[in-house]
């Protein structure tokens, strides 16, 4: 069994807690355990590096000493938080100076870093760790005809971690949904941002954002939207009401996170992976596909 | 979608540059700390960051990204700290990977965050600094987020159709479970206020 050192981050505490709930669900069915860390803070979203670039990193460093603590590698299912952590450990690995003046301040709660523990998102760890054969081998309940949008987002991807990383054509998410059974659906913007927390301090950019990549998905004709992220969940899913007021469309696009979607296809049951806490229900694309499905092997 | 063209490009500023224009360009060159620097003088003004940036191609942004660095390095310190582009980055650092320059453009977008904020010298108006310092405030706090207190710092600024939107959508959220009605908070808090003291003064008072 390979195991991590989980930091959910505050997003799955509540807001997110269907994406909690669903990874923990799909690691255990594939033999992946996550182990939460026992006292977890905040990583600072953005804010923090809006504030004062020393102490976000102090508090990403915190995270990661008690992951070293565990002696395991951290993974983290928001890309948010992943970007942070990941980050924080390169340049702290890099300067001595700085991983010095910062574990004097961690010493206050007896913690050190030294880098050992690597940072992953979770996606990575399906993708790479489990393995996509694995993934496939286990699928009970192939989600067959579903159309499937997979958005990247950011930060899983940008800035590059490592130098030859393709973050330009990048396939990972869509080989994860072809594993699942279901049929990964190209569009242009599946890269593009969600206005990320501009959704806060800048509304009217972050809407359009919002609504140029959902018309960009149904477009491709996607019955579901599945993301990596609880704030690219939130945007899409969430404002859709306010994007249909302000730019007079009628969009009803479910989005579901991909260990949602794994979930299903693994063959745990939808209440068990938090589907029925969304406010565009995402059974009803699900169960559609499932109807077609025969008929489309039929033709 | 919009394209690149569709950049808003303000007319040239009035005001002279000082008289010392490196000045300016090597404060902001020096503002990333962990990365040691940022290769700002390197720019050839090819534009790819205005045209990957799906806010200033949106053209909300009053200076575009690259327009931004050419101010910089001209030297025009005011009118780079009150434009509004840094704090309309969304941090997507598409900018950053395509930059033909090796400029992290996000980081930089990041840095003058900071030293607006340090300065107090930023737009008026904006959400983005005080939704920023009312979030480290909280988690100083209490090591961890908490949506309701932040919602103060930008619910004022809304009108009454936005205001509605927003309790409707906040209604339906809190049927399905994903509000949180109280503040969670770390269990070595004590420890954890201690360890923020290396770093930066706290005061006192609460």
């Amino acid at each position: 069994m390979k195991s991590y050192a989980y930091f959910p981050g505050c997003s799955l505490e509540k807001m997110a807690h269907s994406y909690h709930i669903s990874a923990l669900e799909t690691s255990r069915a594939l033999g992946v355990e996550l182990r939460e860390l026992e006292d977890w803070n905040c990583c600072g979203a953005t804010a923090y590096f809006h504030v004062d670039e020393l102490l976000a990193y102090t508090l990403c460093a915190r995270n990661l000493a008690m992951a070293e603590q565990q002696k395991l590698p951290m993974v983290a299912p928001c890309s948010g938080c992943y970007k942070n952590m990941y980050f924080t450990r390169e340049h702290l690995r890099h300067d001595a100076d700085l991983a010095e003046h910062i574990n004097a301040a961690l010493a206050e709660d007896n913690l050190s870093f030294s880098g050992e523990s690597k940072v992953h998102h979770l996606i990575e760890v399906f993708v790479h760790d489990v393995g996509l054969a694995q993934v496939k081998a286990s699928v009970k309940n192939p989600l067959k005809g579903l159309r499937v949008a997979p958005y990247y987002g950011c930060q899983i991807l940008r800035p590059r971690k490592q130098a030859k990383e393709n973050v330009e054509q990048p396939t990972f998410f869509e080989d994860l949904v072809a594993a699942c059974g279901a049929e990964p659906v190209p569009y242009p913007l599946r890269l593009t941002c969600c206005g990320g927390a501009l959704i806060i301090t800048n509304r009217e950019a972050a809407l359009s954002m919002v609504r140029n990549l959902l018309e960009s998905a149904i477009q491709a004709r996607a019955a579901v939207i599945v993301t990596a992220c609880p704030l690219c969940q939130v945007n899409l899913e969430c404002y859709q009401k306010q994007v249909n007021k302000e730019f007079g469309t009628d969009y009803k696009m479910p989005v579901m996170y991909f260990t949602q979607l794994m979930g299903l296809a693994l063959g745990i049951p939808p209440k068990r992976l938090g589907i029925g806490s969304e406010l565009v229900a995402v059974m009803p694309a699900i169960r559609e596909a499932q109807e077609a499905a025969p008929a489309l092997a039929a033709k | 979608m919009s394209t690149a063209t569709a950049v808003a490009e303000p007319a040239a500023p009035s005001a002279a540059p000082p008289e010392n224009p490196m000045s300016f360009v090597e404060e902001i060159n020096h503002l990333l700390y962990a990365s040691k620097g940022n290769p700002i003088n390197t720019c050839i003004q090819c534009g790819t960051c205005s045209a990957t940036c799906p806010v200033a191609s949106g053209g909300f942004m009053d200076n575009s990204p690259r327009r931004i660095i050419a101010l910089i390095r001209a030297g025009f310190k005011e009118q780079v700290l009150k434009a509004n582009t840094f704090w309309y980055c969304a941090s997507c650092y598409q900018c950053t990977v395509r930059c033909p320059r090796n400029i992290d453009i996000a980081e930089l977008m990041y840095g003058l965050k900071r030293y607006t904020v340090w300065k107090t010298e930023h737009q008026e108006g904006l959400i983005g600094p005080v939704f920023s310092e009312t979030f480290v405030k909280m988690i100083l706090r209490t090591g961890r987020s908490y949506e309701p207190v932040l919602a103060p710092t930008y619910m004022f600024t809304y009108g009454l159709p936005e205001m509605i939107q927003e309790a409707t959508m906040g209604t339906a959220l809190m049927l399905k479970g994903r509000l949180p009605l109280l503040p969670a908070r770390i269990k070595r808090l004590d420890n954890f206020k201690r360890m923020i003291k290396h770093i930066i003064p706290l005061g006192d008072k609460e």
